[in-house]
């Protein structure tokens, strides 16, 4: 038996190595933990039929001696990010039966290294909400109480790791859908900087702040996947030019910022709060500066970012007609079809955006909305960027709260998007930030997890990596 | 404040479909978000909106990753709702 509980990438990598199982065996004891829990879970929305055949192909690569380390490694993939020949839905009923005819950048990098693809993971539709209520298919359950959401957009793969359904996972995070399904799921959860990681082939939602990211179980496993993944892309012309990072020593002491102003502004629960200053108490005692900052405009994230996103949104979902693929549903003349089609395949909150967006970019509206988030998105940026000139990292809780009830806030669109307070500042201004456990709230006798964010100045995900294992005692 | 109109008019231009249901839920949940979101204007009232391109530039390449004709023909065919003889099929304009 694989001790699926207790493995890393590492440590699976060394057991493949010196042969201890092979790829086949290692994807079975996935195999068999997905048939064990994921009909109660819903973390996958589709397991794929080649598991076996792929592991194959992984062993034969390690018996030829080319072993990489991801190669024979198993890997979830949120559905929003296309793999040649495969069903790609985003989680929507417009895309149920659409398949891929292009990998993804990320993917084509994947596959290289020889990783064994598990299957595609449950999402809110089109990365739009936090909490996978919003999926097309169902909710994603929490592994940890079945009662409560796994978080979102990206909560089956947060879900799928946590689980020990796949090892390591892929999501994407426009506003803190990979942060916030990982602090709900008490797993590592990396947002790189806008750049750092091409786009090409991910279902783009807000494109000038969509990423995607990588989790794992531990920091370490975060910072393989990311770095499998990373790098410049002609096919995404907003990729970063390769640069050599330093990894940094886990050892390292750093200047830590907390903004207390936009901590104290009330809506965090108490036992949030309580562990954050706990977690500030654990990092001074392991040598780091604690500093207090201010970060004045921060406030105003929500708000900049629930206009620039149904915006860009609204943009975006133009192309799910039900012309050229998708769900087609007829009417009496060509028009008539795109309005019966995105009516049928689109689910509530993406209309929702895209009505909200319609209405602030339309004649009239723009200069009041539009223009006017997109100058204090600078201004927030601008705190950031003045902040970093004397702190290494600053740090936040991840969410407000633990995970909460399904069905609790799904009525509330307002009450579901102040979830994202700590997460969408980060992708307003492009930098990048993890998300790392940092303790349990017991409620009706289960420990729920809480989350820190660790936030760095744009490409310095090796900081965040450093500090975060020195955090958790990783080596 | 927004009325069904607006909504009307709204969806009309996303090119969606709404039902009475669909157009009530959403002038209900539009308004506090709208009412949200004004706060930005406690910041940028009285700021300049004027030029405001964000500051981003066009990053362009040669075209030259064109595929041979017919090369992925039968992938995009098989995504097509309706299809005939390799044609995306539509109905009919004019």
């Amino acid at each position: 038996m694989i001790d699926i509980k207790n493995l890393t990438v590492q440590k699976a990598h060394e057991a493949l190595t010196k042969g201890e199982y092979t790829a086949v065996a290692l994807a079975e004891a996935y195999l068999a933990e997905i048939k064990k829990t994921d009909t109660k879970l819903h973390a996958y929305l589709e397991v794929y039929s080649d598991v076996i055949e792929q592991a194959k192909v992984a062993d034969a690569k390690i018996k030829s001696g080319k072993i990489e380390l991801l190669t024979g490694i198993p890997i979830a993939v949120k559905d929003n990010i296309l793999i040649k020949g495969r069903i790609a839905s985003s989680a929507s009923k417009i895309l149920e039966h659409y398949t891929a005819i292009y990998d993804a950048t990320v993917i084509e990098k994947l596959k290289k290294d020889g990783v064994v693809f598990i299957g595609r993971t449950n999402m809110d539709e089109f990365a739009m909400g936090g909490s996978t209520e919003n999926s097309a298919y169902g909710v994603t359950k929490n592994p940890i109480d079945a009662n409560r959401v796994s978080g979102g957009s990206s909560g089956g793969s947060a879900a799928a790791v946590a689980a020990d359904l796949a090892l390591i996972a892929l999501g994407s995070d426009t506003g803190g859908s990979i942060r916030q399904p990982a602090s709900f799921c008490g797993i590592v959860g990396l947002k790189p900087t806008y750049g750092a990681v091409s786009r090409y082939g991910v279902m783009a939602m807000g494109s000038s702040l969509d990423q995607i990211g990588p989790f794992g179980k531990t920091v370490a496993d975060a910072e393989i996947l990311f770095n499998a993944i990373k790098g410049e892309d002609k096919m995404d012309s907003t990729t970063l030019s390769d640069k050599k990072s330093e990894k940094i020593s886990a050892d390292k002491k750093f200047k830590i910022g907390v903004p207390r102003d936009f901590l104290n502004m009330g809506g965090i629960d108490a036992s949030i709060i309580k562990n954050f200053e706990e977690s500030l108490l654990k990092l001074k005692k392991l040598g780091h500066t604690i500093v207090d900052i201010a970060l004045p405009n921060l406030k105003y994230s929500l708000a900049v970012y629930y206009i620039i996103v149904p915006a860009e949104v609204s943009s975006n979902m133009a192309r799910f007609d039900g012309v050229r693929y998708g769900t087609r549903v007829s009417g009496n003349n060509g028009i008539d079809d795109y309005f019966k089609s995105r009516q049928a395949g689109l689910g509530a909150e993406v209309k929702r955006r895209i009505i909200l967006g319609t209405y602030v970019l339309s004649s009239g509206y723009y200069d009041a909305y539009y223009n006017k988030a997109n100058i204090v998105r600078e201004l927030i940026t601008a705190d950031y960027k003045k902040a970093f000139r004397d702190v290494d990292v600053i740090i936040t809780p991840t969410t407000p709260d633990i995970a909460f009830k399904i069905g609790e806030k799904v009525n509330d669109p307002l009450k579901m998007y102040l979830e994202d307070i700590f997460t969408v500042p980060i992708n307003l201004a492009g930098i990048p930030a993890i998300s790392v456990p940092s303790g349990f709230k017991d409620v009706e006798g289960k420990q729920l997890p809480m989350g820190i964010q660790f936030i760095a100045n744009h490409e310095c995900e090796n900081t965040l990596f450093a500090v975060s294992k020195n955090f958790l005692g990783e080596k | 404040m927004l009325e069904i109109k607006d909504i009307d008019k709204l969806a009309k231009l996303a090119r969606i479909e709404l039902t009475e249901e669909e157009k009530e839920k959403l002038l209900k949940d539009i308004g506090p978000i709208l009412g949200y979101v004004a706060q930005i204007n406690e910041v940028a009232a009285n700021m300049n909106t004027e030029k405001k391109a964000p500051e981003h530039r066009n990053i362009t390449r040669a075209d030259d990753h064109a595929t041979e004709s017919g090369t992925n023909t039968e992938a995009f065919v098989t995504n097509m709702p309706e299809s005939e003889r390799n044609y995306l099929k539509v109905k009919k304009i004019l």
